[in-house]
């Protein structure tokens, strides 16, 4: 899916730059300053902010890493954008990270890993954590269409893509909070979904990140094989979290898989990477 | 100034035998040297960082931001300078500006954005203020010796060697001012144009303004509103292209061109109409017609020129051919009498600190002959950062110039013989260049078209790195 070329002329985005358009951003900062890169979350399709503003943005910070979220264009708390294409959503993950004050490590879940994938190509993160990655291609979509066929297939000609509460969560969580959830879950723009099956891979990644791939065999939505390949993308093995459902961050047991994201972290694979 | 945090700065404890005997060196090892904070400096910086290498970057100033930061001495920005390439033109490529900034952001968003930039990447931990470059030497091994001091010559000299050399020490802070007769004994007040920095000067005045860059069009401008009476002197017809055509960027719309693929001569042939659609035929001011073809010389971005001009604010006149006590004399006979004459001439290229034939300049004219503006035959180690004067904006090329470097100093130790067919590049493509042809003027030493140029260091990227 990478092709190796670097690109250095890019005549049409100079020419056609991406729209501008607000953004929420949500953040829980260290009370202490320490020198900890600040954290990232890109949150997937139908997602926004509230996703990781829910466990992982506090958690995050109490471990003292200043952390951040946003709602890619037409999710969450940000402006309305249909016509939002993979392009706007990796404008706004640049846009971010390049607003934060030090190198930022960029965590796209589902959906938002393929953005983060995007953007790492346009922005030399720190680090990338892909947590849950659906990184496109036919593939998913089979995926998605076995699982959830009633969901899928309307997605296909324009619809959103709807996804049930088993796919999402375990059994774990309660369901007064599954249905919360479930809730506030909307949308990603049509070609934007459409982009995620058919649109060009990624390109390179800058600055040579470390990038941790991390999900559960358990996932409704990315299979364990697709958790294997998309690490083997990054010459890596995943972690995996037995149990858990897709929203690894809003499920009963969230606090573990961003532990080890943390701890990951702790152990500067930027400088191990060399 | 200089930062302590460095563990790695020149220590004099790790002194090497100098091939020059007297002095003591330090040995940095492997790390580059980097001289200048301005942007390309940084960009440097940042760039070789990312691909490993220790730096170790030198700065005369004591801020980052080098020609847009106005605190510095030989800042050329004024007051109201505003970029003239619009922003996805102007920004790094992997560090976007606001996407809620104007098109033509203000200068003091410029130098807030490479403070951002030095920040966010952590580089000015590599960075030794207040310290100027003052000599650079090729030693054995494809290796550099740098001597610094202190800016201001006290305290004493010191010297480094290093591994490889990045000159990014900008080209438009010298002011080139032109010889006239009797300029001496002119007695209203003469000033070139790096040290106009506020309308105030222009107040209640009758003002000279002399050439047409951009800087003299800007200043033209502000004459029209400040002072009592603007002349504008020319030695040629220019295209004076608006900043927005068809309701956009105009290099926005010229890059859609490009994308398309439209050939240089169709551009050209819709640039013209465009203008003479928009501005029109300047020829009824008394304007020259232009003596070439639009990309023949540097475009200059400017609204408001024609406008003033329109409304009698500015009297375009020829060009300069003496001075008396008290006034001008134009080359078409006519006497004016200006109290303030401002040489908007531009500036020349100075790398004082090094001998001009490692640059390829041999007839000691100053200007320097490179390969991709960057690259100089039989110093495999150097490259110069920034040295170019493009239709668009100047970092992303600085950018990509040091992204370029970085893979040519890692291949060198990794594969060689890639190196070394870099090596025969540089020797087979000194001297070229990337516009379309260009009036013979210095101003005109490094132009290049982004287009153009930014696809030629493509190919030398790819080829460096064996992709097809
Ligand atoms: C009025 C004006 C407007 C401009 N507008 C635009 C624009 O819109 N878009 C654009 O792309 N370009 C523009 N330019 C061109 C401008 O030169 C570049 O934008 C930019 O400043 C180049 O960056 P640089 O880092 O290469 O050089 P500089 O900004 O000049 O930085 C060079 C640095 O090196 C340091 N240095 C030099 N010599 C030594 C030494 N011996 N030892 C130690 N340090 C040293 C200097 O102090 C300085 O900090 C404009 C220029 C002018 C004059
Ligand atoms: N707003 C902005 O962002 C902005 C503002 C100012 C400058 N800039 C940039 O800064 C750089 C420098 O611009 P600049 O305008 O200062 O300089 P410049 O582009 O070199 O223009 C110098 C002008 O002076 C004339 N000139 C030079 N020598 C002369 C002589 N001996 N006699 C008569 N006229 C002479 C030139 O005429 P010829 O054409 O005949 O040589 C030209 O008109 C450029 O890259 C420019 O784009 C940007």
């Amino acid at each position: 899916m990478t092709v190796e070329r670097v690109r250095v002329v890019r005549s049409w985005e100079w020419a056609r730059p991406e729209r501008p358009a607000r953004r929420e951003v949500l953040a829980a900062v260290p009370e202490r300053e320490e020198a900890k890169p600040p954290l990232l979350f890109v949150p997937g399709f139908g997602h926004g902010a509230w996703a990781f503003a829910e466990h992982w943005l506090g958690h995050a910070a109490g471990r003292g890493f200043p952390a951040y979220a946003l709602s890619l264009r037409g999710h969450g708390g940000s402006e309305p954008a249909p016509e939002a294409t993979l392009r706007s959503y990796t404008h706004d993950v640049t846009q971010v990270a390049a607003s934060l004050p030090r190198q930022a490590v960029l965590v796209g879940h589902g959906a938002g890993a393929r953005v983060v994938a995007h953007a790492l190509a346009r922005y030399p993160a720190r680090a990338a954590v892909l947590v849950a990655p659906v990184l496109g291609g036919w593939a998913t979509f089979g995926t998605a269409l076995r699982r959830n066929p009633v969901g899928t297939v309307p997605a296909v000609f324009g619809a959103g893509l709807r996804l049930h509460r088993r796919q999402l969560f375990s059994r774990e969580l309660p369901d007064a909070d599954a249905r919360r959830h479930l809730a506030r879950l909307g949308r990603a723009g049509r070609r934007a979904q459409w982009q995620l099956l058919t649109g060009r891979g990624p390109e390179p990644a800058v600055g040579r990140p470390p990038v941790l791939v991390l999900g559960s065999p358990d996932d409704r939505v990315v299979p364990a094989s697709a958790l294997i390949r998309a690490a083997q993308r990054y010459a890596s093995a995943p972690l995996l979290f037995p149990g858990m459902g897709h929203d690894l961050m809003l499920d009963a047991r969230w606090r573990e898989p961003i532990d080890a994201i943390l701890d990951w972290l702790d152990k500067d694979p930027a400088s191990a990477a060399g | 100034m200089s930062s302590s945090t460095d563990p790695g700065h020149p220590d004099p404890d790790s002194t090497v035998a100098s091939s020059r005997a007297e002095r003591p060196v330090s040995d940095r090892g492997d790390t580059v040297c980097v001289i200048g904070a301005g942007a390309s400096g940084l960009t440097a910086v940042k760039n070789l960082r990312e691909a490993g290498f220790g730096v170790d970057c030198y700065e005369r100033e004591t801020g980052v931001g080098g020609a847009w930061n106005w605190r510095h001495d030989r800042s050329p920005v004024y007051a109201s300078t505003h970029l003239i390439s619009s922003r996805p033109f102007t920004q790094f490529p992997d560090f976007p500006m606001p996407d809620d900034w104007p098109d033509y952001p203000h200068h003091s968003q410029l130098l807030s954005y490479f403070e951002r930039y030095a920040d966010h990447f952590d580089l000015r931990q590599h960075v030794w203020f207040g310290t100027e470059v003052v000599r650079v030497e090729p030693v054995e091994g494809d290796r550099w010796d740098v001597t610094t001091r202190s800016t201001g010559g006290y305290g004493p000299e010191r010297t480094s060697r290093y591994a490889a050399v990045v000159l990014a020490n900008g080209h438009n802070w010298s002011p080139k001012l032109p010889r006239y007769e009797g300029l001496e004994q002119f007695r209203g007040e003469v000033m070139h144009a790096s040290s106009y920095k506020d309308p105030a000067q222009l107040r209640g005045k009758r003002v000279l303004v002399v050439g047409a860059g951009n800087t003299g069009c800007d200043i033209a401008v502000e004459a029209a509103q400040q002072a009592s009476h603007c002349w504008h002197s020319t030695r040629r017809g220019y295209w004076y292209a608006p900043k927005y055509v068809l309701g956009r960027p105009a290099d926005q719309v010229n890059d859609t061109l490009l994308a398309l693929r439209v050939p240089l001569r169709v551009r050209q042939w819709l640039y013209h109409w465009t203008l003479r659609l928009t501005v029109g035929d300047l020829t009824r001011f008394g304007m020259p017609e232009p003596d070439h073809r639009v990309y023949e010389t540097h475009p200059i971005a400017n609204s408001q020129l024609v406008y003033y001009v329109g409304h009698g604010e500015v009297t375009p006149v020829p060009d300069v051919a003496r001075f008396d006590d008290r006034a001008v004399e134009l080359t078409d006979g006519r006497r004016i009498d200006p109290e303030l004459v401002v040489f908007a001439t531009g500036y020349l290229p100075r790398f004082e600190f090094l001998k001009g034939q490692v640059l390829g300049d041999e007839d000691g004219s100053g200007r320097p002959r490179l390969w991709l503006n960057a690259f100089t035959a039989g110093y495999p180690t150097l490259a110069v950062v920034g040295l170019v004067q493009p239709d668009s904006g100047i970092f992303p090329i600085s950018h990509w110039q040091s992204v370029l470097f970085a893979r040519l100093l890692t291949l060198r130790a990794t594969r060689p013989e890639r190196a070394a067919a870099f090596e025969r590049k540089v020797r087979a493509g000194l001297g070229e260049r990337y516009s379309a042809k260009v009036k013979d003027s210095t101003r005109h030493w490094f132009e290049v078209g982004h287009a153009d140029y930014l696809r030629a260091l493509q190919r030398a990227l790819h080829e460096l790195e064996g992709v097809k």
